[in-house]
């Protein structure tokens, strides 16, 4: 996983705080009853903590003080103050208990939601999303993002309240006890906060240059892992480690600085608390000489100043982690709003079956025979079927990524049920571009693309993807079995049409010799296998999918000719009876196809059969001889 | 564990000890406030004595200030201290990692090995942080609170024999029990996580094959699996609070009700019974930081333990023993009776008994099929693996006795997985030789056919090549590959299929330089097109972890089955 920048969400604050903030509340919406217990029972915590501790001006006051010397001292009061103390206490613990219980049910459920959110608004995002952003990011909302939130729905949230009350309860204590005494106090916040805001706003400074030198070492570890063995291979490594040595200073000293303000903070508020502290005790016990006050309010104000202090500091960092997790809660609500994939083809593709007058029926069971759904008002049943037979063409197609450079210009071309496609031409003349574009992971600008005559824009997604089977060049496996990846084509494949799939991509060998054979799990990157038998399973997934139409993109590029060879029968089993889009480097992989098209800057410059080609004399010509040039 | 980081403390050992110091002092001047406040209550306002109260009114702010400062400066330290810790883990992990043989970076991903120099770090950083302040200063206020306690009044600090053990056991007991729980509960997160990552690799796969759902499926699998272990492991954690709150709120009660009767009998003062109040806040709060601060340092101890992993790998190639004068005379090499194999296990071979010489200035080719070993064989010349048995000599002395930096300086490798680096095209190029002139550059970029587009660049040899070499075509990377080895000036040269997203007129090229520039340096290629070989002095064909035949292209046509497949699979077609 590429690594993000820890701590990104410090002291970095929403665009939109009040859209955020109120979105964020309202991911809680299923729990609302809940939140209402978990108010009580942060509101009976706090309470019972401002209220117990009032209990000792009573307690001091009434029942001890004026007994003081008391030969027969009557108990029964004290113990009374006492079990009232008890009662409260018990209580408080019941609330502090309950709320941080409900609240782990409340914070995982929302995060599951959201997670699922996230993930499954994801899967619809179209591919061009994942394209312009790198995995790193993405990754980040589900870790970091999603952990902030976390942080501030487990921790912030209920000590944010619970800090408020305690203050807000105190306070009226406070006053109660002696307002003259409270002024001290209010004077002492006063300063507190001052200080707080400007430690705040300095180390907010230095924390973007903090952050800065973090990324700019994790990028230069991320590159030199990368290219570690590289790094060896050119004994390297006395160079790549004081280049590295340089950046892991700078990062440091900003480092240093940085955390220097932020972690002053705790210390000083935690040491003005006691400041108020000596100054009430001076104050109170000069106001007691003069009979203003008697000794249960001094000792239960001085209670109150450390109650006072411990929440106002706890108060100023949890602003800087909500604040941080409103920033994250505004990535997950932007990837959310991400408008996702356009969608508003009304084709659908159906099993048909034929009946006897020869026409196409729709039903339930596989048959081998697929049709497209077209809705059409002049049909009876406000439906045509159409059978899918993979005649794809393409109307003048003119097509950029960027809307800047031109990949495609003015591409038409057909390919009729059951031919053999190829395109030919070096990096970036456009041959995987037109791939993206027959299963619309990209739409056309200009021109149409037409499947069995219908414009692919027609057709929903879904039904277009499934007709077709891709294998790409970067073969991806998941984790599981290879039986699973195989399976992934076709889910409801049994085990022997698994088996048969593998077969005739002649993965079948080297499987059942695989420690575990078909049960054998592979690793995330399928590491464990050579990058050729990935490609042989990526092709059995394809061949298990059965489809109609067939993109074969650099497919056996990585699979060695001789190999290919073998497996050429199998292929050309495969490709039997379907429409077969090839995209090869290797020509001989291309020979047999039924018309190769040799493409340049986005044009299609010429096309032909294998023979046809050679006997041009053109770009392909020069491509095949080349290989032998030197025999 | 512990053993393993502490060294990484170096340098930054006396702020540590210093950061833990003022920190105690801190701890100390707060304990000692309440029990001036006992003063005040007992003897000035007990006398009537003003000037009494002001002055230790003012000795108490005198303190807090003290105390402030402590608090300041143990924050300062601490951060230096932990700051420095993470340079030198950083440096440190970095080092190792480079230090790293092939088949130790085999072992941990790529992946894995970035996160643990990065959020690892990070994560262990700020625990530390925390130890040097947060885990020193809560057992010391424990303890001095319960000490001056005790000073006060013992009678009543007996309360505190009975609370004191029982929450401990029970903090202790919670502790033992969620350890496991939570580390389930990362061993989930992390993979989750992994499935989305593979997820978003794979999308173009997971939406041509419209397996949207059923990724969703597997995804709110693994999410609902995460929040379970979630609830179990804090279902527990969460009766920390309201119980250590719990207990010492009854120490409370039976204080003031013990206290209650010492004063009414005279064998207390009140003054004193407020100060015990104090240290029964002090002694909460820092039990409620001890058990804060349990979560933190599960999760760092999963941090760490990746972190020592990395420390305590051992590496599989030294050269200690080497001979550091031994530098390689020239670039023959000799296989003896070579085992091989990444797993180092006898029965899993992946090169068995390879006998094979070759003479200085030779040019091989290597042919082979997808999984035939033929990277292997070649990964043995530059040490990148050792052997499991036999030897491979070089220069007529065995690998294992040069010194590494010798070694590989000699023999130049351009891998089929290559990497480019950030910087300009002159940047990465001079990582074949630091000191090659402008005229030297061009030269070997001639050579590798790599002259003409780098040109073309509106840069030129100064364009920018993004993270990775983005940008530049497969072809074009692969060249600038090859003018790196070739500025090394090697005596021996491999490319492992390093021309296979190159034109095969441009290959051909290339390979006519590598026979008129490289004239007495023995080259190594592997290849999947025959043609690249084609016109090798001698050809090894390898199959199965085993060397099939060797031979020129013609007596291969000739005799070799494989070889003859492979040609006429390539050649089919030409009439």
């Amino acid at each position: 996983m590429p690594p993000v920048p820890q701590g990104k969400n410090a002291f970095h604050r929403p665009k939109n705080m009040r859209r955020t903030f109120a979105r964020t509340f309202a991911c809680f919406k299923a729990y609302h009853f809940q939140l209402v217990l978990v108010l009580i029972g942060i509101v009976l915590s706090a309470g019972a903590n401002v209220a117990g501790t009032y209990m000792l001006k009573p307690i001091i006051d009434d029942y001890i003080v004026p007994w003081i010397g008391n030969a027969d001292p009557d108990f029964s009061g004290l113990i009374g103050q006492l079990a009232i103390m008890f009662a409260i206490y018990t209580i408080g613990m019941g609330g502090t208990y309950l709320y941080n219980r409900l609240m782990i049910s409340i914070s995982t459920g929302t995060l599951l939601d959201l997670r699922k959110q996230l993930f499954t608004h994801m899967q619809k995002l179209p591919i061009r999303y994942f394209d312009t952003r790198t995995h790193g990011e993405i990754m980040s909302t589900y870790t970091n993002d999603i952990d902030a939130m976390r942080e501030m729905l487990s921790q912030g949230i209920p000590q944010f309240i619970s800090s408020a009350i305690s203050i807000v309860g105190t306070f009226l204590m406070m006053v109660v006890l002696s307002p003259l005494l409270t002024l001290v106090a209010l004077a002492m916040l006063a300063v507190m906060l001052l200080i707080t805001s400007s430690i705040a706003r300095r180390s907010g400074r230095y924390f973007k240059a903090r952050q800065d030198s973090l990324s700019q070492v994790n990028g230069y570890i991320e590159e030199m892992i990368e290219g570690q063995k590289v790094v060896k291979v050119f004994c390297h490594e006395k160079a790549v480690n004081s280049a590295f040595s340089g950046l892991n200073e700078t990062l440091t000293e900003n480092t240093v600085t940085a955390n220097t303000w932020a972690s002053l903070m705790g210390p000083i508020m935690n040491n003005l608390g006691h400041v108020t502290y000596a100054l009430t005790a001076a104050a109170g016990g000069l106001m007691a000489v003069g009979g203003l006050i008697n000794l249960g309010s001094i000792a239960s104000f001085l209670e109150y100043t450390r109650k006072f202090a411990m929440p106002i500091s706890q108060l100023s960092q949890q602003m800087n982690n909500v604040m941080g997790a409103l920033a994250g809660a505004e990535r997950i609500f932007d990837l959310i709003d991400e408008p996702i994939e356009e969608d508003d083809g009304d084709v659908t593709m159906v099993n048909a079956i034929r009946n006897a007058q020869g026409t196409l029926e729709e039903c339930a069971q596989h048959t081998g025979i697929w049709a497209w759904k077209v809705p059409s008002e002049t049909e009876e049943s406000g439906y045509a079927l159409i059978e899918v037979r993979g005649d794809v063409r393409f109307h003048d197609v003119t097509f950029s990524y960027d809307g800047e450079k031109t990949v495609l210009k003015n591409v038409s071309l057909y390919a009729k049920p059951g031919q053999k496609i190829a395109f030919v031409g070096s990096t970036g003349a456009g041959k995987t571009t037109i791939t993206n574009l027959i299963n619309r992971f990209y739409d056309v600008q200009e021109g149409e693309i037409t499947y069995d005559g219908i414009p692919i824009m027609r057709i929903k997604k879904d039904a277009l993807r499934g007709s077709l089977a891709m294998v790409l060049q970067d073969t991806h496996l998941f984790t599981g079995t290879v039986r699973e990846n195989i399976r992934y084509g076709k889910l409801d494949a049994t085990d022997a049409e698994v088996e048969a799939a593998a077969k005739l991509a002649n993965a079948h060998f080297f499987i059942s010799h695989l420690p575990q054979g078909y049960d054998t799990v592979l690793t995330a990157d399928g590491a464990n296998l050579s990058q050729g038998q990935r490609q042989l399973i990526a092709i059995a997934r394809a061949a298990v999918a059965d489809p109609p139409v067939l993109i074969l993109d650099e497919a056996t590029s990585s699979i060695d000719t001789r190999t290919e060879a073998h497996i050429e029968r199998g292929m050309d089993q495969l490709m039997k009876g379907r429409t077969v889009f090839v995209i090869a480097h290797r020509l001989s992989t291309v020979r047999n196809s039924n018309a190769i098209m040799v493409l340049e800057h986005g044009e299609i410059i010429e096309r032909g059969d294998h023979d046809d080609l050679i006997a041009q004399k053109g770009k392909y010509y020069q491509l095949y001889t080349g290989m032998f040039e030197l025999s | 564990m512990l053993k393993k980081l502490f060294p990484f403390l170096k340098g930054y050992g006396v702020s540590s000890i210093l950061a833990s110091l003022t920190v105690i002092c801190e701890v100390l001047l707060e304990v000692y406030i309440p029990y001036l406040m006992a003063d005040i209550i007992n003897i000035g306002i007990a006398n009537g004595d003003v000037d009494f109260i002001i002055r230790r009114g003012l000795l108490m702010i005198g303190m807090a200030c003290l105390s402030l400062a402590m608090g300041a400066l143990s924050a300062r330290f601490a951060v230096v201290a932990s700051a420095g810790f993470a340079k030198n883990l950083r440096a440190g992990l970095f080092e190792r990692v480079q230090g790293f043989s092939f088949a130790n970076v085999d072992k941990f991903s790529t992946a894995s090995l970035i996160t643990r120099l990065t959020t690892d770090i990070t994560n262990v950083q700020q625990s530390f942080m925390m130890i040097v302040r947060t885990l020193v200063r809560a057992p010391i206020m424990l303890v001095a609170a319960t000490i001056m306690a005790i000073r006060l009044n013992a009678e009543l600090a007996t309360v505190f024999a009975f609370a004191i053990p029982i929450l401990g056991i029970f903090l202790i007991a919670i502790g033992t029990r969620a350890f496991p729980r939570f580390k389930a509960m990362l061993k989930r997160y992390d993979g989750m996580n992994a499935q989305v990552q593979e997820d978003l690799i794979a999308i173009r796969v997971v939406k041509a094959f419209v397996r949207e759902k059923h990724e969703d499926a597997r995804f709110t699998a693994s999410a609902e699996a995460v929040r379970e272990a979630q609830i179990k492991a804090e279902r527990l954690l969460v009766w920390n609070m309201p119980v250590s709150q719990y207990i010492l709120y009854l120490c409370m009660i039976a204080v003031c009700y013990i206290g209650g009767h010492l004063i009414v009998a005279g064998d207390m003062l009140t003054g004193d019974l407020m100060s015990f109040i104090s240290y029964i806040t002090q002694i909460l709060s820092s039990l409620m930081m001890l058990s804060m601060m349990f979560v933190m340092l599960v999760l760092t101890r999963a941090s760490a333990a990746r972190i020592v992993e990395v420390l305590s790998e051992k590496n599989a190639i030294t050269d200690d023993d080497a001979d550091a004068s031994l530098s390689v005379p020239d670039g023959s090499i000799e296989f003896r009776d070579v085992c091989f194999s990444y797993s180092n296990d006898p029965s899993n071979l992946t090169l068995s008994h390879i006998n094979l010489k070759i003479k200085r200035g030779e040019t091989i080719g290597i042919i082979g099929g997808t999984g035939s070993a033929k990277s292997s064989l070649v990964q043995l010349i530059p040490r990148l693996y050792d052997v499991l048995s036999g030897s491979v000599l070089v220069g007529g002395h065995d690998v294992r006795e040069y010194k590494i930096k010798a070694l590989r300086d000699s023999v130049s490798m351009v891998l089929q997985k290559n990497v480019l680096f950030s910087g300009t095209i002159r940047d990465n190029l001079r990582w074949g030789d630091e000191n090659a002139s402008d005229a030297e550059i061009e030269a070997a970029c001639r050579a590798a056919a790599a002259h003409d587009f780098i040109t073309a660049f509106p840069a030129g040899y100064e364009t920018d090549l993004g993270q990775g070499g983005v940008n530049v075509s497969g072809g074009q990377k692969q060249r600038l590959c090859i003018a790196r080895a070739l500025l090394k000036r090697p005596k021996i040269i491999i490319l492992d299929d390093s021309t296979s997203a190159v034109d095969t007129a441009t290959d051909a090229a290339i390979r006519k330089a590598l026979r008129e520039e490289l004239v007495g340096t023995t080259t190594i290629i592997i290849a999947q097109r025959i043609t690249s070989v084609m016109d090798a002095d001698r050809i090894i064909v390898m199959h199965d972890g085993q060397i099939e035949d060797v031979g020129t292209h013609e007596e291969l046509v000739e005799r070799n089955e494989i070889y003859r497949e492979v040609y006429e699979s390539q050649q089919k077609g030409v009439a």
